[in-house]
């Protein structure tokens, strides 16, 4: 048999941290955005093991500032993409705003550390939603391209064809192909 | 966010693609560090030597002596050692009928190999980039399919 879950990666990730931090006995804040208040001075051997205790679940502990600032872009951009409908706020005005910088800033702190830019990370994080939800299969490519901002389903498909070289359909198609051959093994 | 070299193995029997293909990623922005193979038996040794940093992503020729690329493949996707190891297929073939049989069994990229330097590093590029996010940013690896023609 087949059990399904449906998981809340933030909640997910709160807890962990909430978890470790808790172990190590610090006092802190969790304030969201990937950021967390210690109290007071934490000790460099503690900042180790925290980092060492976070990393079996994918947590990274990041001390270099341009990285930083590229995670909280891609934290923000993928909040914004995940939402449940997407706003029609402009991207960037949205990631200005949100992480307080220029968006020039943002924008070249990127592509200086992800080699990519911002647009083309928002488009690629869209087709992972658009994998997802053909995935879950709840919902069709018309009612999606509505959901996540797509000017019509011809561009949702011609996006995703250009990102993935494959249609939705194809796609769909591999996929549960895929899972069929996993199962007959 | 991990700031390595992107390990990348390349399986492939003829001399002159790999010579191609090494030119090619040297010109790539991203840092790669990159270990040639002749054949699938060779491939599966290095993938199997305990021990041993598990590679990114793996560009594997269909047509190879001793072992070709779909066995490789399906070794691979049963190890689930390797489950984290993206599979790039870079085969003469643009059949669509062998490009879903790869997909189906395990693969995440397919390219058809192109016979123009420029156009080869291009795919190449966007092959790593976009490995790079995946690798990178948490993005569910069971989704990730990409054809390049």
């Amino acid at each position: 048999m087949k059990l399904h879950v449906k998981y809340d990666i933030n909640l997910c990730c709160k807890i962990v941290l909430q978890e470790q931090l808790d172990k190590l006995e610090l006092k802190y804040t969790i304030t969201g955005l990937g950021e967390i208040e210690i109290k007071e001075s934490i000790s460099p051997s503690k900042h180790d093991e925290l980092k060492g205790n976070l990393t079996k679940y994918g947590i990274e502990l990041m001390d270099n500032p341009k990285n930083i600032l590229v995670q909280k872009i891609k934290d923000a951009v993928t909040e914004i993409v995940h939402m449940k409908t997407l706003p029609n706020t402009n991207i960037s005005e949205y990631l200005a705003e949100k992480l307080n910088k220029a968006y020039g800033h943002l924008a070249n702190t990127f592509s200086e550390v992800t080699y990519t830019t911002i647009q083309s990370f928002v488009m690629l994080q869209k087709i992972e939603r658009v994998k997802q939800e053909i995935i879950d299969g709840n919902e069709t490519l018309t009612e999606l391209a509505w959901k996540l901002n797509f000017s019509s389903v011809a561009h949702l498909s011609s996006d995703f064809k250009r990102i993935t070289g494959l249609t939705p359909s194809a796609f769909q198609r591999i996929i549960k192909k895929r899972k069929e051959n996993q199962f007959s093994e | 966010m991990n700031h390595d070299a992107l390990h990348i193995i390349l399986a492939d029997d003829d001399d002159d693609d790999r010579l191609f293909f090494k030119d090619a990623i040297e010109e790539i922005k991203v840092k790669t560090v990159i270990t040639m193979v002749k054949d699938g038996v060779e491939l599966m040794d290095l993938l199997n030597e305990p021990e041993k940093k598990i590679p990114n992503l793996v560009f594997l020729d269909l047509n190879m002596p001793r072992k070709n690329g779909m066995e490789c493949l399906n070794e691979i996707r049963r190890n689930h050692k390797l489950k984290d190891l993206s599979i790039a297929i870079y085969s003469t073939s643009g059949l669509e009928k062998d490009i879903e049989e790869t997909f189906i069994k395990g693969a995440n990229i397919y390219i058809k190999k192109p016979n123009d330097f420029e156009v080869l590093k291009n795919m190449l590029a966007k092959v790593i980039t976009l490995n790079w996010q995946y690798h990178t940013s948490g993005l569910n690896r069971e989704n990730f399919l990409l054809n390049i023609k």
